[in-house]
């Protein structure tokens, strides 16, 4: 039984590491499972928002621009209808009308000019001096006769500049055709894609089907065309149909390409941004969430550590009591045992003892009737008689003092007179304390009344307080003085010494289990706790005073017998007392 | 054991007679060193090494005081003490204990013992304690 309570530093720093481990275990997986999911459907629902967010943007502008040049060609067109070739081939009246359309819509327009059926341009209002511009071989005007109207690609034509063309084509009263012609303001129409902004990579622009682009966009676009290319091929006149492409770029950033067609389908509006940017919030919530989570860990982990340590010394510290009860429960039997053998060999020596002093005596009761006047050695003889007298008497004393000790060695509450007890445990020490140069006094105070005390528990207490003040003055030798008094109704046992004090720090923790200044293997630390406990149970109170330099002061504050609150002298049994007449 | 009862009057006449005490113990060697003692200082004294012995005694004469030991093999001293009170009660009864058992002691005075010593004890004090016994005897 008693193996289970041994348990080496290893086997503490075990159940330590199994603690940790299972709280971290319990704690953090978890953790890591909730914060997982968490972050995964955040991210799953983020980028759709995110995403949503930039399809809709990029219909709304595609919408905007395609509106733009719906009204474009509507004023031309309405422009048109209202007057004939002929008016229009005025110049005059060809840079009122333009000044009329610049004025009415915000300089949308940069010039007007009236094309004949062989693509020659018979007036000319604006900035360039293009009258008589021969525009047979143009593109647009090949389209322009073929369709109703029609919107060129951006293009740099005669002028050199980057600009396109809204054409109109109507027929005249003789069956003539003939196109108006002006020309959008380019600056214009780039701001309104150029305007297209988001995050720090966000750019938008527009491409024609041959992947031109027909606006500048706000920052380079280094990638490749492709990505809008295989869109014209294969998601082609859909309209307000967004598509949305993520592809790695040259540099290796993964970039999202948000696409729709515009213009009935001959150039497409792209917008094209980092998907780092586009996901910035992803990625910062995933910072904090891992900051929060390595913290959150740190956290647990010091827990686990500080609360399975401290568990784990308690745990220690019950283990080590627990064995130190055993050994005191152990300690208690034998001294019991002890105690038995003690009387039993005291009671048999003392009929031997007692026939030897009876005999000597007689032979002293003898040595009167004899006429021994003569005799030289008469003296001899009768000191020789004292002798054996003395030392029986000395015998007598011995066994007294074995047979009171084995009579108290049960920790049964008796009526004992504190007196007795103290003399006992201060005969006891005497020995120690001159081996110790130290003076053991004891100073006790008469017609004490008694206490229902144990005896063998006081002793206990006793021996343990004349003990420590026995090692503190083991050094330099010195004095202890055990004093008894009697304080209402309460005996009051000091034990003084004039040692070298106790500092005040360990002062409050004197009483504490496990507190022991005394070096490993010496002390156990439970000594004066024990006596604490002690007097406690028995209602009573142990206090100490104690100064650096000037020595040390307990008083153990025992209750006196009920007894004596009504009546003061005790009919209590005195050793080889008269109780017939007490 | 012997078993012999050994009556000793060695004593000059007197014209008072002398007190007469019975020793029950079982220790052989200390119950003859007693009576030894006892007889010189004036006491009719009877030894006997066991209780049977003694209430054989008792049965044969009457005693002023009887000197018992608490702890006898054949018989506990406080049998012996209820037994003796039954006989003789006038007869006041010395009972002799180990150191300890107070006990015992007082449940003897309870049971009408007159006192008890302690052994190894004072001759002087038995003697004092007899002699006291034995006024009180006479006086009843």
């Amino acid at each position: 039984m008693n193996s289970s309570f041994h348990h080496d530093d290893g086997y503490y720093r075990y159940l330590t590491r199994n603690m940790i481990v299972s709280i971290l275990l319990v704690s953090v997986a978890p953790l890591i499972v909730i914060a997982a999911a968490i972050l995964y459907y955040f991210e799953i629902s983020y980028r759709e928002i995110a995403l949503d967010h930039l399809k809709s943007m990029v219909r709304e502008h595609a919408r905007t621009v395609d509106a733009f040049l719906d009204e474009r060609v509507a004023n031309i067109r309405v422009l048109a209808e209202s007057h004939s070739f002929e008016e229009f081939s005025d110049e005059q009246f060809l840079t009122n009308k333009l000044t009329k359309l610049r004025d009415s819509y915000v300089k949308s327009f940069v010039d007007l000019g009236v094309v004949n059926a062989a693509g020659i341009q018979v007036a000319y209002a604006g900035p360039f001096k293009l009258r008589r511009a021969d525009y047979s071989d143009a593109e647009w005007f090949k389209q322009a006769v073929e369709r109703h109207y029609y919107i060129s690609d951006v293009f740099h034509g005669l002028r050199g500049l980057p600009h396109f063309i809204v054409a109109v084509r109507q027929v005249s009263s003789d069956g003539e055709v003939w196109i108006l012609r002006a020309t959008v303001d380019f600056e214009r129409f780039n701001s309104l894609v150029q305007d297209i902004r988001m995050g720090k990579t966000g750019v938008a622009f527009i491409l024609n089907k041959k992947g031109e682009f027909q606006t500048t966009p706000r920052r380079a676009v280094v990638s490749s065309t492709h990505v809008y290319m295989d869109f014209l091929r294969s998601e082609w006149v859909v309209p307000d149909k967004v598509t949305v492409v993520e592809e790695p770029d040259t540099s290796g950033d993964v970039c999202l390409h948000v696409m729709t067609s515009l213009k009935g389908g001959d150039w497409i509006l792209a917008f094209r941004q980092n998907a780092k940017d586009a996901y910035a919030v992803i990625h910062s919530t995933r910072a904090l969430a891992a900051l929060i989570f390595v913290f959150g860990v740190m956290g647990i982990v010091l827990m686990a550590v500080v609360l399975s340590r401290k568990m784990v010394r308690r745990i220690s510290e019950a283990d080590l009591q627990k064995e130190m009860m055993n050994e005191q429960v152990i300690e208690a039997g034998k001294l019991a045992s002890v105690g038995e053998l003690a009387a039993g060999i005291a009671h048999e020596i003392n009929n031997p003892v007692a026939i030897m002093v009876e005999e000597a005596g007689w032979i002293e009761d003898l040595l009167e009737d004899e006429d021994l006047k003569q005799c030289k050695s008469l003296d001899e003889f009768k000191r020789a008689l004292t002798q054996i007298n003395t030392q029986g008497k000395r015998c007598k004393q011995i066994t007294q003092k074995l047979l009171s000790f084995a009579r108290k060695t049960e920790p049964v509450a008796q009526n004992i007179q504190l007196n007795d007890l103290v003399e006992e445990v201060v005969a006891l020490s005497q020995q120690r304390a001159r081996y110790s140069n130290v003076k053991l006094i004891s100073n006790l105070a008469p017609d004490l009344p008694t206490a229902d005390v144990s005896p063998s528990e006081i002793q206990q207490v006793m021996l343990n307080l004349i003990n420590n003040s026995l090692d503190a003055l083991e050094n330099g030798g010195g004095k202890i003085e055990v004093t008894t008094r009697l304080k209402g109704d309460r005996v009051v046992i000091d034990v003084e010494d004039d040692g070298p004090g106790i500092p005040k720090a360990n002062l409050a923790r004197i009483f504490d289990p496990f507190f022991t200044t005394k070096p490993v293997g010496k002390g156990t630390g439970l000594g004066l706790s024990i006596c604490y406990g002690i007097v406690k149970k028995m209602g009573g109170e142990i206090t100490v005073n104690s100064a650096v330099g000037v020595g040390t002061a307990f008083h153990v504050h025992i209750p006196i017998s009920p007894l004596h609150k009504v009546e003061k002298k005790p009919a209590a049994v005195v050793p080889s007392g008269k109780i017939a007449e007490a | 054991m012997t078993g012999k009862i050994i009556h000793m009057s060695e004593q000059p006449e007197k014209r008072e007679p002398l007190p007469k005490v019975l020793l029950v113990d079982d220790e052989v060697g200390y119950a003859t060193i007693l009576r030894k003692r006892l007889s010189k200082r004036n006491f009719q004294v009877t030894a006997t090494f066991s209780g049977s012995e003694g209430i054989q005694a008792l049965r044969k004469e009457d005693f002023d005081v009887a000197v018992v030991d608490l702890k006898m093999e054949d018989m506990d001293g406080i049998e012996l003490l209820k037994i003796f009170k039954k006989m003789v009660p006038s007869m006041a009864v010395i009972m002799l204990t180990g150191h300890g058992s107070d006990r015992a002691a007082k449940e003897g005075i309870e049971l009408g013992a007159f006192d008890y010593l302690s052994k190894p004890c004072e001759l002087d004090e038995l003697v004092a304690k007899i002699k006291l016994a034995c006024g009180e005897g006479r006086r009843d």
